[in-house]
């Protein structure tokens, strides 16, 4: 199939490397600005090595005590991979059911899951959800934000599909006839089988979950911030020091971007194999 | 052996219809607990004049009412539409372009598509400092590369949903192009030979084949972009420094801004639950319309 395509000409290729750039560029920028000094910063043309700041950068941001970064990273890294676990383990779960097992309602709870999809119920919910955690004294804490996020309609629907063609019927029924019980037939049949689809969830569920924003900044504090909110508080307070907000956000970015360097050609595969439907 | 055994019969039969619904359970609770129940406890809060330390008094439709009347709502509302539009529209038609272009016989194929997710991956609110800088009045390099000298983008209105559209497309273009380039390589190749034997031209080929056999991924991207786009929300508060007052006159505070201040700064929780349906509306309402449009992409076969 890679062969019929047309060849690509030298215009596209010049268009998709200037797309290469403009996409790179500020990434970039951003990882050289956390390298120098703030003297750089108004510099025209932008500089494109990096300098000797580093170490400096990271000191300073250690001492920040208003912003709690450390603190903030550590939080993310807890939320983070909390929720990515619990997305993973109940969406293959329900995946697997909604895709392998029969039962009555079955269309039905399939067909609310999908509905759901569609609203930003995190959003829409932020009040109560806050009216709540509040009842509960659970504001500022860690709970607070990863309870909300355990589950996603996206996960359920994205396992189903995938367990839809990657696991064959008869290989259930032949474990059924050796009297396996369901839950052993997820344990050895379908978890091996989703593999790659758990990288695929597992990746873009952590990178969400990292990115959250509006509903850490309605529950918690900048006592006890995520790593998004204590560069948001950083960016507020010092933001002239470019170098240290800069060097911030490089830190916030770092986890993100080695995921992507490990794991890349899966995200785009899934990415795309997530669209066919 | 375990056949002939009655407890183990009735442990298979109970395992057979009662495990799904085990497997399945946890999403609905939770999803019950943590989405559900609040989206319809929003109405009952948006229904009184309700404080956090319990006071709460029912005023019935009192909120929506004075929602209607307030100027702020409505600036928030033409904000969030016209951020909408700027970042949506080019964005999609980038995304289009791109995917085109990576549907090529190329070498270092992956590392395009790689390139072009990269903006996905970044924090966004790291994407947002960065750019925020970009679009600096002093020193930025929006303002030297295109010659504006000292122009503050934060001032008015145009420029500063141009700066949040430009973030937003930035951010959102090569996913969508991936998206796009999936459904491309599900169309049958058979199709452009035929029209190449009859002679149409590769940009022909492009509005009559790929277009329409796009539809169904067009319908796809235009609606999430539709929901995230109307619940716009981290660009614009990290472009005004993390105030949600959307600039010094409000300029480019979006709906969600709008709720999120009625909240958490103001205190006024019935209100801004009533912001929070408003903006359901307006999302339902606005994925109907993108829907009804796009449909009718290609003709309406």
């Amino acid at each position: 199939m890679k062969d019929n395509l047309p060849k690509a000409t030298v215009l596209t290729r010049i268009a998709l490397g200037f797309a290469l750039i403009l996409s790179a560029f500020p990434i970039y920028w951003m990882f050289i600005i956390a390298t120098r000094g703030n003297d750089v910063v108004g510099q025209v043309p932008p500089p494109l090595l990096p300098g000797g700041n580093l170490g400096e950068n990271l000191e300073r941001l250690w001492d920040m005590r208003d912003a709690n970064f450390v603190l903030g990273l550590t939080n993310s890294a807890i939320i983070a991979t909390t929720v990515t676990v619990s997305v993973v383990v109940l969406s293959s779960l329900a995946g697997f059911a909604f895709a392998k097992l029969r039962f009555k309602g079955r269309d039905g709870l399939l067909v609310t899951v999908l509905l759901t999809m569609a609203v930003p119920l995190q959003q829409m919910g932020i009040i109560p959800l806050y009216i709540m955690m509040v009842k509960l004294g659970w504001t500022d804490q860690l709970q607070a934000v990863i309870l909300p996020f355990l589950v996603n309609a996206f996960g359920v629907f994205f396992m189903r599909q995938y367990a839809e063609q990657a696991i064959p019927d008869e290989l259930i029924e032949a474990a059924r006839v050796d009297g396996c019980s369901t839950l052993r037939i997820y344990w050895s049949i379908v978890l091996p089988a989703l593999r790659p689809a758990i990288a695929v969830l597992g990746l873009l569920t952590f990178m969400q979950t990292w990115n959250e924003f509006i509903w850490p900044m309605a529950v918690l504090t900048q006592s006890n911030p995520t790593v998004q909110l204590s560069l948001s508080n950083l960016n507020g307070a010092h933001f002239q020091d470019y170098t240290l907000v800069f060097t911030g956000t490089a830190l916030a970015t770092l986890p993100l971007i080695v995921i992507f360097i490990l794991f890349g050609r899966q995200i785009v595969g899934g990415i795309m194999e997530g669209a066919v439907k | 052996m375990k056949q002939n055994r009655p407890l183990a019969r009735a442990a298979t039969w109970f395992d057979l219809k009662a495990a799904p619904y085990f497997l399945v359970s946890p999403y609905f609770i939770l999803f019950a607990i943590f989405g559900l129940f609040p989206l319809g406890f929003t109405v009952w809060v948006s229904l009184h004049d309700w404080e956090l330390a319990g006071d709460r008094e029912w005023i019935g439709l009192q909120n929506y009412t004075d929602l209607v009347l307030d100027p702020d709502f409505w600036n928030s509302v033409v904000n969030t539409l016209g951020m909408f539009v700027m970042a949506t529209v080019p964005q999609l038609l980038l995304a289009l372009m791109l995917a085109n272009a990576l549907n090529k016989r190329m070498r270092f194929r992956l590392l395009f598509r790689l390139g072009v997710l990269v903006p996905m991956v970044t924090s966004i609110v790291a994407v947002a400092v960065v750019f925020g800088q970009l679009f600096a009045r002093d020193y930025g390099a929006f303002n030297w590369l295109l010659g504006t000298d000292g122009l503050d983008w934060k001032a008015e209105k145009l420029t500063s949903w141009t700066a949040i559209s430009v973030m937003v497309d930035w951010r959102w273009a090569g996913y969508n192009a991936l998206i796009y380039l999936a459904a491309m390589q599900a169309i049958p190749r058979d199709l452009y030979e035929a029209a190449s034997i009859d002679g149409a031209s590769s940009r022909r080929q492009f509005w009559q084949i790929t277009i329409p056999m796009l539809k169904p991924a067009i319908i796809f991207t235009t609606l999430t972009s539709t929901i995230g786009g109307l619940s716009l929300f981290t660009e614009p508060v990290m472009f005004a420094q993390g105030d949600v007052g959307g600039g010094s006159l409000g300029q480019f505070q979006t709906i969600a801004m709008y709720m999120y201040e009625m909240a958490f700064r103001e205190r006024e929780y019935g209100y801004a639950s009533a912001v929070a349906w408003m903006l359901f509306l307006l999302i339902v309402l606005v994925s109907l319309v993108s829907f009804l449009f796009t449909r009718r992409i290609g003709g309406t076969k």
